[in-house]
């Protein structure tokens, strides 16, 4: 119970702190926390596969991408896009392919799933890639931001990076807050339970196929608000933004910070952006070029996370909290 | 005599050239115990498989309430009505015992594609997961997690959470494997009372509970039905008493 206290304070410093952010900082950081604030959505929508229905998918960014082609289709040329008409389709659209793809994959389980989620992803970069649909493998600008009008009045411009950054904000809350909702629910209780034990649920009476296949449909809408503001917020899309490459990139993050833990995929998100610039801003050091090869640090820091924090960068705080304990209880012992 | 609630004809089970279950007709009836006993590989365990939707049968029919079930999935099986227990204990080891008879509970809802309403406000669930853990006496372990309750105690929640699905055909594969002696005394007045107003079949090497429980007894060798009839049959039966029970023990 007080740990769950502890973690209760914890997250509300951080929102608060999130909250607070535009106030003092520049407009590059602005720009930055809202591109983790992004990502820390698609990995939490990845996470609800992963770590709590045990479906380890690597074809997560197929429903990203897709929403950030939607929203380029939806803005042609110089003309923006309607907030509130393009960012429901485009959700739409790839909730409508995750439960394609999803009625296809899920007959398949284990590494099998891995591979088969990771086969249709592809299948879906190469028809952007290979056709001249949105600039093929050249890609596609959106020049305009989606406006918010609503009968010609709008709450806020996604043109000015302090309200993007807000509106962002807005929705990785209300994302979290959901998914906290739909886990605590009867619906989240099957889907736990289908990752502990799928053949038991089955054999009381669940047909688990449906559970697993809404699930990978929620994930998919979820994947497709991230990735529409992605889109909106780089301004251009290009296949990469489907491939293999972003959904293990975001697979990365749901481990790094810790799988099954909503908060360790925001961690997680965080964490691997914040690491790349690090990475990157290193300096020359005898002729070589450190931050130019940031990846194999990358590489070699994930490595050391995984062997060394079995439960990712979250373990961390539960590691600190234990330790921080013991000299109490010692002490409390020590009285008695 | 009353009409049988769970029926099986010709029932079949090949894998590869090897008949596990071979030709198999059975009759089930509420109010009664059946057990199923039999050597090591006589089929007893896939037979319960056949029964509960685990495994496919290759021929034959399983006829609950006269409609024929055979081939149906295991959800649909269990949400007619049939539960079963495992042998090697199948259950939700992260999860406190409460929460594994919760979700047992929860699957007899409509369905539980609801998304908003905390699960544990369904106060009705949270009532029947109470009642079948005090059934099989673990109410007192409700909170801890499954994983560390001791190896009799995980048996007992196995029934419990069969229970929980509120089955009208019991079908427990051998509750008693690997329980202390009073655990066993215990779980086989709890199966003594499951009688009424279940069809219980059960799966058992434990002769002493066989014979004090079963009002049927079914023996299997090498996949087919050696014997089945009252117990008072098979004991003079001169064919299973050669395959195997053993003539000392009939003595007693």
């Amino acid at each position: 119970m007080r740990r769950a206290r502890v973690a209760t304070v914890v997250l509300l410093c951080c929102l608060l702190a999130l909250a607070l952010l535009p106030l003092f900082a520049e407009k590059y950081y602005i720009q930055l926390f809202t591109k983790m604030m992004i990502m820390a959505i698609f990995a939490m929508s990845l996470d609800l596969l992963v770590g709590y229905t045990g479906l380890v998918s690597l074809g997560h960014a197929a429903f990203f991408g897709l929403a950030g082609y939607a929203l380029a289709f939806a803005a042609p040329q110089y003309e923006a896009a309607n907030l509130w008409l393009s960012l429901p389709l485009a959700m739409a659209g790839s909730a409508l392919l995750a439960l394609v793809i999803g009625a296809l994959v899920l007959r398949t389980s284990g590494i099998y799933f891995i591979m088969v989620t990771l086969a249709f992803a592809q299948m879906v970069f190469f028809v952007f890639h290979d056709t001249k649909i949105a600039g093929g493998a050249d890609g596609i600008y959106v020049y305009a931001k989606p406006v918010a009008d609503i009968a010609g009045w709008a709450p806020f411009n996604l043109e000015n990076h302090t309200h993007f950054y807000f509106v962002v904000l807005v929705l990785l809350v209300l994302v979290y807050a959901s998914l906290r909702m739909l886990l605590a629910s009867l619906f989240g209780r099957v889907i736990v339970g289908i990752r502990v034990n799928e053949q038991r649920m089955r054999s009381i009476g669940y047909r688990t196929f449906r559970y697993k296949l809404v699930c990978f449909v929620i994930a998919g809408a979820l994947a497709g608000m991230a990735g529409y503001f992605a889109a909106a917020q780089f301004g251009f899309v290009s296949p990469d933004i489907l491939g293999w490459h972003t959904s293990g990139g975001v697979l990365m993050m749901v481990i790094l910070g810790g799988m099954g833990t909503l908060n360790g995929a925001i961690l997680g998100a965080f964490a691997m952006l914040l690491l790349e610039l690090g990475f990157q801003g290193l300096p020359v050091v005898g002729g070589v070029d450190i931050g130019k090869h940031w990846q194999l640090l990358m590489g070699g820091f994930i490595v050391f996370a995984v062997l060394l924090l079995p439960h990712g960068l979250l373990g961390l705080g539960r590691l600190a909290s234990r330790l921080l304990r013991k000299p109490a209880e010692v002490a409390e012992a020590g009285d008695g | 005599m009353a009409e049988a609630v769970l029926r099986t004809e010709r029932l079949t089970k090949n894998f590869g050239g090897l008949a596990a279950v071979n030709d198999v007709s059975l009759e089930f009836f509420t109010d009664q115990i059946h057990a199923v006993i039999g050597p090591n590989g006589a089929g007893k365990t896939t037979l319960a498989s056949l029964l509960s939707g685990d495994l496919a049968s290759t021929s034959g029919r399983i006829l609950l309430d006269g409609e024929d079930i055979a081939g149906l999935p295991a959800d649909r099986i269990s949400q007619r009505g049939v539960g079963r227990s495992y042998q090697k204990t199948n259950i939700f080891l992260p999860f406190s015992v409460f929460e594994n008879c919760r979700l047992a509970a929860q699957s007899r809802l409509p369905s539980s594609m609801r998304f908003i309403r905390p699960a544990l406000r369904y106060d009705d669930v949270s009532r029947q997961a109470q009642r079948a853990l005090a059934e099989v006496g673990l109410e007192h372990r409700a909170g801890v997690p499954a994983a560390s309750l001791s190896h009799g105690e995980q048996r007992q929640l196995e029934i419990a959470m069969t229970l929980a699905t509120r089955p009208r055909i019991l079908l427990l594969d051998e509750p008693l494997a690997g329980m202390g002696s009073d655990e066993s005394a215990r779980m086989v007045e709890l199966l003594r009372g499951l009688k009424q107003a279940h069809a219980v079949i059960l799966v058992e090497h434990d002769m002493d509970a066989v014979f004090a429980l079963a009002d049927r007894l079914t023996v299997m060798v090498n996949g087919s039905v050696l014997e089945s009839g009252f117990p008072e049959l098979i004991r003079a039966s001169a064919a299973v008493q050669e395959a195997y029970l053993g003539v000392e023990e009939l003595a007693t």
